[in-house]
């Protein structure tokens, strides 16, 4: 389980994050929607331990990790997986190695062990016969999966996904989302997407948080979050039935 | 007006003095860091990529150096009578000054450029980030095996600088002034003390560690976008090149 309690984040005199209280469930798939400033990656970025909240506390588990230091982080973040917006690849380095990556670093498994894990991760997200390729040589599409089986070779409780949808075509935009569903039902892991696909949260999540200008203003499952009445949620779907209507 | 102008003065040394706070922690951190995991691997790597690609630079600037001393000075010490300490003043010259330094700027402007460059551009793509939600510590996987490869690597070229830079003197003084080849290597083996050799190389250390050190640390804080690692760039080669002039004066006044 996270929590979060009365988290605040500043930058300067720009407060990104107001107040922010919410409890994401074990094996919950939970959607952060928000207009582009709203704050919701900062958010992701808290949950993971990049950024420090100015005030407030985040539990993951039953640890408090807004005061603990970067190497007890460490030990929490191996629980822990994130397929980035722009999948972050270590282009340097051929896909098969960007997913042994953490095998290598944090585990004293043979060569031929990682490379098995590897594939079986790669066959996990539909890439078949990539390993060798460099990240230069996939298309954005590609370049997700490969972040997400990196995200998985360590088999993490608890995945974030940071715009898993955006810059994509709408089929390639689809897989995405299936696989997000996938994994969380064949790991039943713990899922936090932030994304301004509304269309792509309804469709993969439990429930769906909104950020607005920094605060948290609806958290609920899809079916009742599509009947409030506020403005600021209608607004966004809005945008879905005109996608749709198109 | 004149409170403007104090504001900015203001405003200037507060962003200087958090930049050198900034650079005091990565320091620190650095050196926690390298008592734990040390990546051999990553450390040979960085050597052959940033050492032995600097060599022709290296090579060119410093038989350039050697041959241009020996053109300045021969001529006057012939008309003295002192063409016999000539190699003398080319090897005390380049062993002491112009080898670490000039080989420290280079290393600046070729090996902390292309630091800078690869850790800013790992940044902007959220390689770093990456990095660190994958547990690894961003200094002990990036900058803790540049910063040793640089103070293995610099004090390595500084020794290779210096043979050029004594060829190109001893080239000069041979074909084009007249003096006799024995005459140049017997005023070396007269005057030139070892320490002239190795007090350079003490600063070629501390050079390597401050190229290192200074593009890691514009590398992790650049701003984002092209321009941002364009700027952090630019900013790691003056930065390396005005800490090595005042370090050296510093390291002379100590060692010698």
């Amino acid at each position: 389980m996270i929590r979060l309690v009365d988290v605040c984040k500043s930058f300067g005199s720009v407060q990104a994050l107001k107040h922010i209280n919410l409890t994401i469930e074990t094996g919950e798939t939970l959607a952060v929607i928000g207009g582009s400033g709203s704050g919701k990656s900062t958010l992701l970025r808290l949950l993971i331990g990049l950024d420090r909240p100015t005030s407030g506390e985040i539990w993951v588990g039953d640890k408090e990790i807004t005061h603990l230091g970067e190497h007890e982080l460490d030990r929490v973040r191996l629980h822990m997986g994130m397929v980035f917006q722009y999948s972050a690849l270590f282009d340097s380095m051929t896909v098969g190695d960007n997913v042994a990556f953490g095998l290598r670093e944090h585990t004293k498994k043979k060569e031929a062990e990682i490379r098995e894990i590897v594939l079986q991760k790669l066959h996990q997200v539909g890439l078949d016969g990539v390993e060798d390729m460099m990240p230069s040589e996939l298309s954005g599409g590609m370049k997700k999966r490969v972040s997400l089986a990196r995200a998985l070779a360590f088999e993490p409780d608890i995945i974030f996904y940071d715009e898993p949808s955006s810059g994509l075509d709408p089929i390639t935009s689809g897989r995405i989302d299936e696989l997000i569903i996938h994994t969380q039902r064949s790991l039943n892991v713990t899922s936090i997407v932030v994304t301004h696909d509304m269309a792509s949260a309804c469709r993969i999540s439990d429930r769906i948080a909104m950020i607005y200008q920094g605060e948290l203003i609806a958290v609920d499952t899809v079916e009742r979050f599509k009947e409030l009445q506020d403005e600021r949620v209608q607004a966004f779907f809005r945008t879905l039935r005109t996608a749709k209507e198109e | 007006m004149f409170l403007r102008i104090l504001e900015a003065i203001g405003g200037f040394v507060i962003r200087r003095l958090e930049g050198f706070g900034t650079i005091v922690l990565l320091y620190k951190e650095t050196m926690v860091q390298l008592t734990h995991r040390m990546r051999f691997r990553s450390i040979l790597d960085q050597m052959s990529h940033l050492g032995v690609d600097s060599l022709l630079i290296v090579s060119l600037t410093m038989l350039f150096t050697g041959a241009v001393i020996t053109l300045q000075t021969a001529e006057k010490f012939i008309e003295f009578g002192a063409q016999g300490t000539v190699g003398a003043l080319v090897a005390i010259a380049i062993g002491r000054e112009l080898g670490p330094v000039l080989v420290g700027v280079v290393c600046a402007g070729r090996v902390g450029a292309a630091i800078t460059a690869e850790i800013s551009t790992m940044k902007v793509t959220e390689q770093i980030d990456a990095l660190r939600v994958m547990a690894v510590s961003p200094v002990n996987y990036l900058i803790v095996p540049r910063m040793l490869a640089c103070m293995i690597v610099v004090p390595i070229l500084t020794v290779f600088g210096d043979v050029i830079g004594v060829v190109g003197g001893w080239a000069v003084a041979v074909y084009y002034s007249g003096i006799s080849s024995y005459m140049f290597m017997d005023a070396i083996h007269t005057y030139v003390d070892t320490y002239d050799l190795t007090g350079g190389l003490i600063k070629s250390i501390f050079f390597g560690n401050v190229i290192a050190v200074l593009g890691c640390y514009y590398g992790l804080t650049c701003p984002d976008g092209a321009e941002g690692v364009g700027r952090a760039t630019t900013r790691t080669v003056v930065a390396s090149i005005i800490v090595i002039f005042i370090l050296n004066a510093a390291l002379t006044f100590i060692l010698y």
